[in-house]
């Protein structure tokens, strides 16, 4: 099962047909218990530059969008079903959403 | 009459020429499957075979399963068909949901490109009829993204029905329960990490891999 949190951000514009637009920032994360060897082998290499006391170091990915949706919910809704069906694996991967009205209407 | 191996090729595909020659040297008819092709037409079996499907694009196998061949060789393995999945193709056959769990990168971070030692755990599959339950047999890995792994659930369900088809004597990459190779519930879709077609001559430093396309092609005639 995939495991989404979801941010929310203010009202956004509304366009002529009713719709809205959304920035979603959708990040991709390996779950909880998944090694993540990018993230070790990061960890392992920042004491070499001076950086100690760094832990729990997790790569990822970040993948943004522009959606036109009847509302903020709506917007949330599509990014999920969108996190579960394609842009992540649930057998490894886990993703956070932000949804946040676009600068301006569409 | 000689059995017919279809061989899917998407952009990025790159072990199509090695998997075609393989099933051509067992008496069997290579042919090319484009990924837009919506039909498998009359093949006997399916190779999903190694590369970088789409680019590996998002993550290895999770564009390739849009491909409109993909549904056909899902319907193919629906109806008893024989499928195996070599390499990236496994990882396709997991993003497509044929066979349980995912193909994660390898523990360390490492590339490995070796010949690898595995055991034959089962012979009632479509890759392994004609071995014998504990062959170790010698055959290449070439990936980055071959570290089995899946729920604890899956993983209990896989060894109860004894759907674990090859095991690595010594693991390369992290693969959960040392696991090369499983297959469906159906025994029909086999995927694995070694490259069997890349073990069947002398010359290449192997010919364990046979055994197994040449299980693959009996199933197919049956």
């Amino acid at each position: 099962m995939t495991h989404l949190s979801v941010r929310s951000g203010a009202d956004a514009p509304v366009c002529d047909d009713g719709h809205m637009t959304f920035d979603v920032q959708v990040e991709v994360l390996l779950r909880p218990g998944i090694a993540d060897p990018a993230g070790s082998t990061i960890e392992r290499s920042l004491p070499t530059l001076g950086f100690d006391g760094v832990r729990e170091v997790r790569v990822g990915k970040s993948i943004r969008f522009m959606v036109e949706a009847d509302d903020e919910a709506a917007a949330r809704a599509m990014a999920t079903d969108m996190c579960s069906r394609f842009l992540t694996n649930p057998v490894i991967e886990d993703a956070v959403i932000s949804v946040v009205a676009a600068g301006g209407a569409s | 009459m000689t059995a017919t191996v279809g061989v899917v090729v998407f952009p990025g595909t790159n072990c199509e020429f090695d998997s075609a020659d393989a099933a051509r040297l067992l008496g069997a008819e290579p042919r090319m499957l484009w990924h837009q092709n919506p039909s498998v037409a009359d093949v006997d079996a399916v190779i999903v075979p190694g590369g970088f499907a789409h680019g590996d694009y998002l993550r290895p196998g999770a564009i390739a399963r849009f491909s409109p061949v993909m549904d056909a060789v899902a319907e193919f393995a629906r109806s008893g068909g024989p499928v195996v999945g070599i390499c990236n193709g496994f990882q396709v056959l997991t993003e497509a949901g044929l066979l349980p769990g995912a193909l994660q990168k390898n523990a360390g971070l490492k590339f490995v490109c070796a010949p690898a030692a595995v055991r034959v755990e089962t012979t009632t599959t479509v890759l392994t009829r004609e071995a014998a339950v504990g062959d170790v047999l010698h055959i290449p890995v070439n990936h980055f993204e071959g570290n089995y792994t899946c729920s604890p659930e899956t993983l209990a369900e896989l060894r109860d029905e004894d759907r674990v088809v090859l095991r690595y004597v010594e693991n390369p990459n992290g693969s959960v329960d040392d696991i090369a190779g499983i297959c469906s519930a159906g025994r029909n879709v086999v995927g694995l990490m070694p490259h069997p077609e890349r073990a069947t001559s002398a010359l290449l430093g192997s010919t364990d891999g046979l055994v197994l396309l040449g299980s693959l092609l009996a199933a197919a005639a049956v």
